[in-house]
């Protein structure tokens, strides 16, 4: 069957990997083609890169980094960030990105998912979501978490699946940078609604978060993570390895 | 020297990429003399099949990749690449395939339960169904990336290795010079790679 995935994701901007990295046997532990072969060899079963760059002297970077990455590191990757028209879709799918995932971009062009889904398949698009509960309902917020659209984000995410998304990411922004693990309700409450892989974004903090994850919701994916892996706090191998132990299928 | 063959679906830059890692010669290309001089052939390919057949076709390469099949060139096709390869699929109608391998494309939907999700996307296990050279630096059990929705059933003849999605898939197959993997090789870490390898190996 199956695994379970665990993907680390990469914030890049001039061409460096941005908050703050901490790896010991790194010679630049800033470099994304580093990071990335680090975490290839280590068990990462994916990677996400979000461009976090704005100019566009700084995305023709973000897309040579890209494709250096890819002419060596041989697992899935995702890109993310700034992808607005298909055009975006087309100028990294180029430089080896195997799924783009989509987030404000969906919000300001709603036509985006389906038209993307058409050209390159469902399974390349990836809606991302930033979700907070406003009055005790799930909303999408945009612009990095920072606004609150007031979309009811159940209804966006069924919605983004009918227009060709095949796959989610539910980012918690109630349960980010607090690191007391996934936000179970939350993700619950997707998993009931769409029949795609979804994968948990937001929280994780040790390797029992993630055993928490698998076992309370046996239909999620994966879990992504970033902070926690760039500083060591959780080696992925090993936190495979429990995973393993706690009978939850894993690729060692 | 490989060929990738270059139809205009899909993105080529991870496949060649990962030819070039493992130190092999490669050529992307449509131009059916070059495919013709190449040592051994790729057929990648994502996408709807009855688009990817009528590129093949309205090109004039299926012809070609027809002939050096024939004359006894290793060619390996890749998740609609392999499928390209055998009779007929049921995608979205009926449509003639290659007819390389003797079988059939088939949805997943209506063969595996209901409450696993389709597409199949992720890393799975091999189960090798019978030796090939395709295995010479892999072991049963290693893990390898899929996405695909259809599968190819009835092909008793060329089944090498099967996957488990609740129930058995056809993960990859081999008859003589004419290889094919569901999955793909270019994304599935180092066994991907020793995969390709094996392939490449004269």
């Amino acid at each position: 069957m199956i695994t379970k995935r665990i993907i680390p994701c990469l914030d890049v901007k001039n061409g460096r990997v941005v908050k703050g990295v901490n790896f010991r046997g790194l010679n630049d532990v800033s470099s994304p083609i580093e990071l990335a072969r680090y975490y290839s060899d280590n068990g990462a079963d994916e990677l996400v890169f979000y461009d976090i760059t704005a100019s566009f002297e700084e995305r023709k970077l973000f897309t040579d980094i890209l494709r250096a990455v890819a002419s060596e590191i041989f697992i899935p990757l995702t890109v993310g960030g700034g992808i607005s028209t298909v055009d975006d879709f087309d100028r990294v799918l180029k430089c080896g990105a195997d799924k783009v995932s989509v987030n404000s971009g969906a919000i300001s062009n709603p036509s985006l998912i389906e038209d993307a889904a058409k050209k390159y398949g469902n399974q390349c698009v990836v809606l991302s979501v930033d979700v907070k509960r406003v009055d005790g309902k799930f909303k999408v917020f945009s612009k990095g978490g920072r606004e609150n659209t007031n979309i009811d984000a159940l209804e966006w995410i069924k919605n983004g699946v009918e227009q060709g998304a095949g796959e989610i990411v539910v980012n918690s922004i109630d349960t980010d940078g607090v690191k007391r693990g996934f936000d179970i309700e939350m993700l619950r409450a997707v998993l009931e609604i769409v029949n795609v892989p979804v994968i948990a974004s937001g929280g994780a903090g040790c390797t029992q978060d993630f055993i928490d994850l698998f076992k309370q919701l046996p239909s999620i994916d994966a879990g992504l993570a970033a902070s926690v892996f760039h500083f060591g706090e959780i080696k992925i191998n090993d936190l495979k390895k429990t995973l393993k132990e706690n009978d939850i299928l894993v690729r060692l | 020297m490989i060929a990738i063959v270059d139809y205009g679906v899909g993105n080529l830059y991870s496949l060649s990429s990962s030819l070039k890692f493992i130190g092999e010669d490669v050529v992307v290309t449509g131009e059916k003399d070059k495919i013709a001089r190449a040592d051994k052939m790729i057929l990648p390919g994502v996408g709807a099949f009855s688009d990817a057949m009528k590129k093949l076709t309205d090109s004039g390469i299926a012809d070609i990749i027809k002939e050096q099949a024939n004359l006894g060139k290793d060619i390996m096709g890749i998740c609609l690449g392999m499928q390209l390869l055998f009779e007929k699929s049921y995608e979205y109608g009926e449509h003639k395939g290659l007819s390389l391998l003797k079988g059939n494309i088939v949805p997943l939907e209506g063969y595996i339960d209901k409450r696993l999700k389709i597409p199949h996307i992720g890393w799975n296990s091999l189960k090798f169904e019978r030796e090939s050279k395709l295995f010479k630096y892999i072991n049963e059990g290693d893990y390898v990336y899929f996405v695909h929705s259809y599968y190819a059933c009835e092909c008793s003849e060329s089944i090498i290795a099967s996957t488990s999605y609740d129930k058995p898939v056809t993960a990859a197959v081999q008859k003589e010079n004419i290889y094919g993997c569901q999955f793909h090789p270019e994304k599935s870490g180092a066994v991907g790679l020793n995969i390709l390898r094996a392939f490449c190996e004269r």
